[in-house]
């Protein structure tokens, strides 16, 4: 990797490639440096969760329900230690919250990737031609973000029922119209500049100029906001889940592991409750503050 | 200044009626509502008398229309779970969810505005840092997680707090308020604090990137070399400039504000409009849906009316600027 860029890069100058300089400058920050180093983490033991977990708590013939309500510590009667306990069907309170993670992941990135894709296309599009392409798009992507996330991604899977997938495009349809904003922004400045001039005059496809010339240059801010909207994927996702509005209850999920303890809270079993609520709120703080130094970074108007 | 009113009041309208057009096809067309309203034993005789009586054999756009005539009626149908009006459950709920939204509103200003300006002024000291790494954990939180996390802490352990319902309220013109009753605080604090957090960090962000940029601004220089106290240019010159773009976008929010009631009115089991919804939809409770969205519609639309019409006073530039066209 860095041989390849240390080629690629003009002898002359110096050696450092834009990406390198950029890492070290990332690297400025320890909390920065912190909360990468947790994302990773975090998305390793999702992604291994069926390897790493004590058991699979999806898997009935796994669990019994004589271990129900335990607390944190405490063991079976198999004498298997249950680290935070186990909630009302006797599940391992770790092993679930593993599995709701990667739900969490998968959801979050699914979801940013598909919204990402669309929203860009729609946005550079829109800044590209310009006229009434522009204003028709425009016009609906201000509609919908005069109206909340939350209460669309509401109505629509009132709408369409429960299900992984239908969560994902609900998460989609509310989260293109800030990409297609955010690209369109950057993407009005970058085409008033000689290289786009340059391109049209050569005859090139608009296809072309498109995707090769102008989307590369209007990359930085949609990094930051992609970031942070994986973050806030994964909130809404485990918020329309604890409403009982998006994952069916036979599929690990953060939001429904706490909608389930939110049942016994009041009895004083605060561990089902609290501590997939502390995986979430990590995740989500890490990945938001990830975000955060990206923005510091990659806003010229910050740099002194 | 009327020409802008017009053209405003004009988009405003077409937002309510481009809403009603999708919530009309959307809630309309996706189910049948024949199959909800009637016995599964009915014949195809009743069935027909049903879908005649409904309207439901009449060509789409007449029975747009006659959709459109009930909403400026205000009729929306019976709720099929409470046998009343549906507009009139919405607005007998409305109270409990504005009253929510605009304490934690005012939450917001006063603890959001004073930590932002600190922050903005002292960046690099310990107290700036912690502020701006709170306000990113306060983004982070997720809402509904912070609200049981409350109740755990001060219902559950305390016992400071009631964990949940409205409490006693006071009267105002028939319209019932926790604000107007002490007895009803303890109920309001706890939700009121769960649906500001969000804000507060929100508001925090603002203030201090409006504070950082306004202290580096000439009129600033300018105040400071003709010997004005710091607590006059901070109170009167830096604090005007901040504040119109926390304005705008806390009036905005207060949109939000209400759509996210539906998850604090969830947790708190407080009877707002957020609260309906929830069980409406658990329910398939169409009609009261359908309300539920006009109103919020309707209220969004005049909500951002408002905040155009204050920021065109606040900073006289965006006025100029939009007669221009």
């Amino acid at each position: 990797m860095s041989d390849l860029s240390v080629k690629a890069a003009p002898p002359t100058v110096d050696i450092e490639t834009p990406f390198a300089r950029f890492a070290a400058d990332y690297c400025g920050s320890w909390i920065a440096m912190a909360a990468l180093a947790i994302v990773v983490v975090l998305i390793a033991v999702s992604l291994l969760a069926p390897l790493i977990v004590p058991q699979n708590p999806y898997d009935l013939s796994q669990i019994s329900i004589f271990d129900n309500m335990l607390a944190p510590g405490e063991r079976s009667m198999e004498g298997r230690l249950y680290l935070l306990g186990t909630d009302d069907q006797g599940r391992d309170m770790l092993s679930a919250m593993f599995y709701g993670l990667k739900l969490s992941f998968f959801v979050g990135i699914v979801s940013t990737a598909l919204a990402l894709a669309i929203g860009v296309t729609f946005g550079i599009m829109a800044a590209y031609f310009g006229g009434r392409i522009d204003s028709t798009i425009m016009r609906v992507v201000d509609l919908q973000l005069s109206f909340p996330a939350i209460l669309i991604a509401l109505i629509l899977l009132a709408l369409l029922g429960k299900g992984i997938d239908k969560v994902v495009i609900a998460l989609v349809a509310v989260q293109w119209a800030y990409y297609a904003r955010t690209i369109r922004g950057g993407a009005l400045v970058e085409r008033q500049r000689e290289y786009i001039d340059a391109a049209q005059n050569l005859a090139l496809p608009a296809h072309r100029i498109i995707f090769r010339h102008l989307l590369p240059n209007c990359l930085p801010p949609l990094v930051v906001v992609a970031t942070i909207q994986v973050a806030h994927a994964i909130s809404l996702e485990a918020t329309l889940s604890f409403l009982g509005v998006g994952v069916p209850i036979t599929e690990p999920s953060l939001g429904l592991l706490i909608a389930n303890g939110y049942k016994y809270i009041l009895s004083g079993k605060y561990w089902i409750s609290v501590y997939p609520g502390l995986l979430l709120l990590l995740t989500i703080l890490a990945i938001n503050l990830v975000g955060d130094r990206l923005r510091d970074l990659l806003n010229p108007r910050l740099k002194a | 200044m009327v020409a802008f009113l017009i053209r405003r009041i004009g988009q405003s309208i077409f937002v309510i009626l481009a809403m009603a057009a999708l919530v009309f096809l959307g809630v309309f067309l996706i189910g049948n509502p024949i199959d909800v309203l009637l016995a599964p034993d009915a014949d195809q005789i009743e069935r027909a008398q049903a879908i005649e009586r409904l309207g439901l054999d009449k060509p789409l756009w007449q029975q747009f229309l006659i959709f459109l005539l009930d909403l400026a009626r205000g009729d929306l149908g019976t709720s099929f779970v409470h046998g009343t009006s549906a507009v009139g459950l919405i607005l007998e709920r409305l109270p409990a969810t504005m009253e929510l939204a605009f304490v934690a509103l005012t939450l917001a200003i006063v603890v959001g505005i004073p930590l932002g300006v600190i922050a903005g002024l002292r960046r690099e000291s310990w107290l700036g840092r912690t502020i701006m790494t709170g306000s990113i954990v306060g983004f982070s939180l997720p809402n509904f997680w912070f609200g049981i996390m409350l109740i755990l802490c001060f219902a559950v352990t305390l016992q400071w707090l009631p964990a949940g319902g409205r409490g006693p309220t006071g009267s105002l013109f028939g319209v019932e308020l926790s604000l107007l009753n002490p007895a009803g605080w303890p109920n309001l604090l706890m939700p009121a604090l769960t649906l500001a957090i969000y804000k507060v960090s929100l508001v925090i962000r603002l203030a201090y990137s409006g504070t950082r940029e306004a202290m580096l601004q000439d009129y600033v220089r300018f105040a400071r070399a003709t010997g004005l106290s710091p607590q006059r240019i901070l109170g009167v010159h830096v604090l005007k400039n901040i504040l119109i773009p926390i304005v705008t976008v806390l009036g905005l929010e207060l949109g939000s504000m209400i759509a996210f009631a539906v998850v604090t009115e969830s947790v708190f089991a407080w009877p707002g409009i957020g609260k309906l919804l929830i069980d409406s939809i658990a329910r398939l409770d169409r009609p009261v849906i359908v309300a539920y969205l006009m109103i919020v519609v309707a209220l969004f639309a005049l909500i951002n009316l408002v905040v155009d019409i204050l920021y065109s006073v606040l900073d006289p530039r965006v006025r100029l600027s939009d007669t221009g066209n």
